[in-house]
C-alpha cells in the first residue's frame, strides 16, 4: 500500500535523517558540556591546572619530585597534646585531653628547594594528625598573620607578578608596581613583609592557620574560628647582618640543633568569631576576639625530606575530623585545589623516576624548562 | 518464571538500577572532570564524589547478581553480527568499568595517603599502599579510564536511540519499560 505512494520513501528517509541529527546534536552537547566543564575548551578560565602551571612559571623551572610551593622544608614527627578547652568548641578528638602523634613538616616559602633560608619572607608548619577514633586532621599554617589577596583571581595575578622576566632574571618591577596598584589591600601585606621583625627559627615563630573554619561541639552549635601555633620558644629577633650571614640551610640546621636538646612546643590558640567577622583570610579580626588555649604541638624529632616520612603527603587543609568543617573562604578551597594539582605532579614525578634530588637519590636536581 | 516477560524486557529491578545508574555514573563523571579542574568547588564536589562512587559499586554488585540470574533479553535476530558483537562488547566494558572505577578511584586515594573518609565521619580501610608510584599509576588510570567510560556511555546513549527511533525494534523498550500492561511495542 506504502509502496506505491512515492512521497513515502523521501518521508521515511526524511525522518531518519533527522533522527540521526538528533543523535548527533545529543551526543555532541553531551560531550561539550563535559569538555567545558572539565575547563578544556578556550583557555580563559582559571582552573587548578592553570593556577599550577602559572606557579611553576614563577619560580623560574619545574623542580620534578618537589613541591611547586614551599619545596624546601624538613620532615617533623611529634604529638599533639590537648587540654581539653577545646572540647565545648569542637568535637574533634584531637582537643581532648589525649596525645595525638603527627607526621608534620616546617618549610620556607618560594618555590625552589634550595632557596636561602635567610632570604624567605613566610616560614610555615604543616601537621597531619591522626586521631584514635581513626580520623585525621591536616593543618597547613604560615608566618603572616593575614592573606595578602582577597580572591583567587587576585592571588593568581599576584603569582604571574612575581614570575622572572626572562631577560633579567627578576620580576618585573612595573608588572610588580601595576599588581599592587590594583590590588590596595595587598599594601597591608607588603607593609607586614617590609616591617614585621625576622625570627631566629622556625621553633620561636608563630604559624596561623589564616583561613577560617567552623568548629562544630556535640550540640551542633556552630562556631567560625580561626588558629595559631604560638611558640613557647622565646622570640628572638634577627639583625639585617645577621641574616646576610647565615648559612643558607640555618633553619634545618638550627632545629637539629635545638631537637637535639629537647622538644619543642606550640601552643595551639583558637581565635572565636564575632557573628558578622569576615571569614575572607585577608581580613584581620578585632583585637578583642575570645582566645581559647587547646592544646600543644609538641614536635620531638625532624628528619631530611628527601627520605622523610612527610614527603608524600599532600598538607590538605580540608581534610578534617568531623567537628571541623570548612568556611565559605574562597582561600581555603582554591588552597585544596592547586595543592592536589602540586601533589599529583610531584608524585608523577617521583613515579617515573625524574626525581632523583627530590628522593635523595641523586646530588643535583633534575629539572626543565 | 516468566519466561514470555522476561524474554522482551529488562526485569524491574534490572530498569531500576540502569536508570538510577546512569544517572548517578553520567553525575559522577561531570563531578569528576570539575572537582579537578575548579578552584572553588572541589571540597563540595569531593565530598560527593568519593560516596556516590561506593554507591556505584555497590550497586553494580547488585546489578551483575541481578543479571546473572535473570539473563536479559535476547537482541533482536535481524540486527547485523557487527551490531550485536559491539553491543556485547560495550555491555562487558561499562560493567568492567562500573567495577574498575570506583575501585580504582579507592586504590588511588589509599596510595595517595589520604584517608577514604565517606559522610559520618567514618573511613573506609586504604586498599594499597601509601606509595608514590603505586598513586600516580592509579591516578593516570583513574582518569583515562574516567574517558574511556564517557565515552562508552556516550556510543551507548547513541545506540540507545539509534535503536528507539532509527531501528524502532523494541531494545530501547525493553529497558524503559516493563512487559505488562502496555500496548505491544513499536516492534512493528
Amino acid at each position: 500500500m506504502l509502496d506505491s505512494d512515492p512521497a513515502a520513501i523521501p518521508a521515511s528517509r526524511r525522518r531518519a535523517t533527522l533522527a540521526w541529527l538528533a543523535i548527533a546534536l545529543i551526543v555532541a552537547a553531551v560531550a561539550l558540556a563535559f569538555a567545558w566543564v572539565g575547563g578544556w575548551l578556550g583557555s580563559s578560565r582559571l582552573t587548578s591546572q592553570r593556577f599550577t602551571n602559572a606557579i611553576e612559571t614563577a619560580n623560574g623551572q619545574v623542580w620534578r619530585g618537589f613541591r611547586r610551593a614551599h619545596a624546601k622544608g624538613v620532615c617533623v614527627a611529634g604529638y599533639f597534646e590537648g587540654n581539653g578547652q577545646g572540647t565545648a568548641l569542637s568535637s574533634a578528638r584531637l582537643l581532648a585531653p589525649v596525645r595525638t602523634p603527627f607526621v608534620g613538616r616546617l618549610s620556607i616559602g618560594g618555590g625552589s628547594p634550595y632557596g636561602l633560608d635567610a632570604r624567605a619572607r613566610v616560614r610555615s608548619m604543616a601537621l597531619k594528625l591522626d586521631s584514635d577514633d581513626g580520623q585525621q586532621w591536616r593543618m597547613a599554617m604560615n608566618s603572616f598573620p593575614f592573606f595578602g589577596v582577597s580572591s583567587v583571581e587576585a592571588f593568581y595575578e599576584q603569582t604571574r607578578a612575581n614570575t622572572p622576566d626572562p631577560a633579567t632574571g627578576k620580576p618585573d618591577p612595573a608588572r610588580q608596581a601595576a599588581f599592587a596598584k590594583a590590588h590596595p589591600e595587598f599594601a597591608r601585606f607588603a607593609d607586614w613583609a617590609a616591617h614585621a621583625p625576622w625570627s631566629t627559627s622556625w621553633a620561636n615563630t608563630t604559624f596561623n592557620g589564616v583561613d577560617t573554619f567552623r568548629f562544630v561541639n556535640r550540640a551542633g552549635n556552630v562556631r567560625n574560628v580561626r588558629w595559631s601555633m604560638q611558640p613557647q620558644t622565646p622570640f628572638a629577633g634577627m639583625t639585617p647582618e645577621q641574616r646576610e650571614q647565615a648559612d643558607a640551610d640555618y633553619l634545618a640546621e638550627d632545629l637539629a640543633a635545638r631537637l637535639a636538646k629537647g622538644e619543642l612546643r606550640w601552643d595551639m590558640v583558637v581565635t572565636l568569631a564575632q557573628a558578622d567577622d569576615p571569614v575572607n583570610p585577608s581580613q584581620s579580626w578585632p583585637e578583642d576576639r575570645p582566645r581559647v588555649t587547646v592544646g600543644t604541638v609538641v614536635v620531638e624529632s625532624s628528619s631530611a625530606q628527601a627520605t622523610g616520612a612527610c614527603r608524600d603527603i599532600n598538607y590538605d587543609p580540608l581534610v578534617l575530623p568531623t567537628g571541623v568543617e570548612a568556611s565559605d573562604d574562597p582561600i581555603l578551597a582554591a588552597r585544596s585545589a592547586v595543592y592536589s594539582v602540586s601533589f599529583n605532579r610531584r608524585e608523577h614525578d617521583i613515579a617515573s623516576g625524574e626525581a632523583g634530588a627530590a628522593t635523595g637519590h641523586a646530588a643535583t636536581p633534575e629539572s626543565d624548562r | 518464571m516468566n519466561r514470555a516477560g522476561s524474554s522482551a524486557h529488562f526485569n524491574l529491578l534490572a530498569r531500576v538500577l540502569h536508570w538510577t545508574m546512569a544517572l548517578a555514573i553520567l553525575a559522577m563523571l561531570f563531578v569528576g572532570v570539575g572537582m579537578v579542574a575548579s578552584l572553588s568547588l572541589r571540597p563540595t564536589l569531593v565530598s560527593l564524589h568519593r560516596p556516590l562512587g561506593i554507591a556505584i559499586l555497590l550497586l553494580a554488585a547488585v546489578r551483575l547478581a541481578n543479571r546473572l540470574r535473570h539473563p536479559p533479553p535476547a537482541l533482536p535476530a535481524d540486527l547485523p553480527a557487527i551490531q550485536k558483537a559491539a553491543a556485547t562488547a560495550s555491555h562487558i566494558l561499562l560493567y568492567a568499568l562500573m567495577f574498575a572505577m570506583p575501585l580504582v578511584g579507592w586504590a588511588m586515594v589509599s596510595a595517595g595517603g589520604y584517608p577514604v573518609t565517606m559522610p559520618g565521619g567514618f573511613s573506609l580501610p586504604a586498599i594499597a599502599p601509601h606509595d608514590p608510584t603505586v598513586y600516580a599509576v592509579l591516578r593516570t588510570a583513574h582518569t583515562w579510564l574516567a574517558l574511556l567510560l564517557f565515552a562508552v556511555v556516550l556510543m551507548h546513549l547513541a545506540a540507545a536511540l539509534y535503536h528507539a527511533w532509527i531501528r524502532r525494534d523494541g531494545v530501547f523498550a525493553s529497558m524503559a519499560r516493563g512487559a505488562g500492561r502496555h500496548r505491544s511495542d513499536i516492534r512493528s
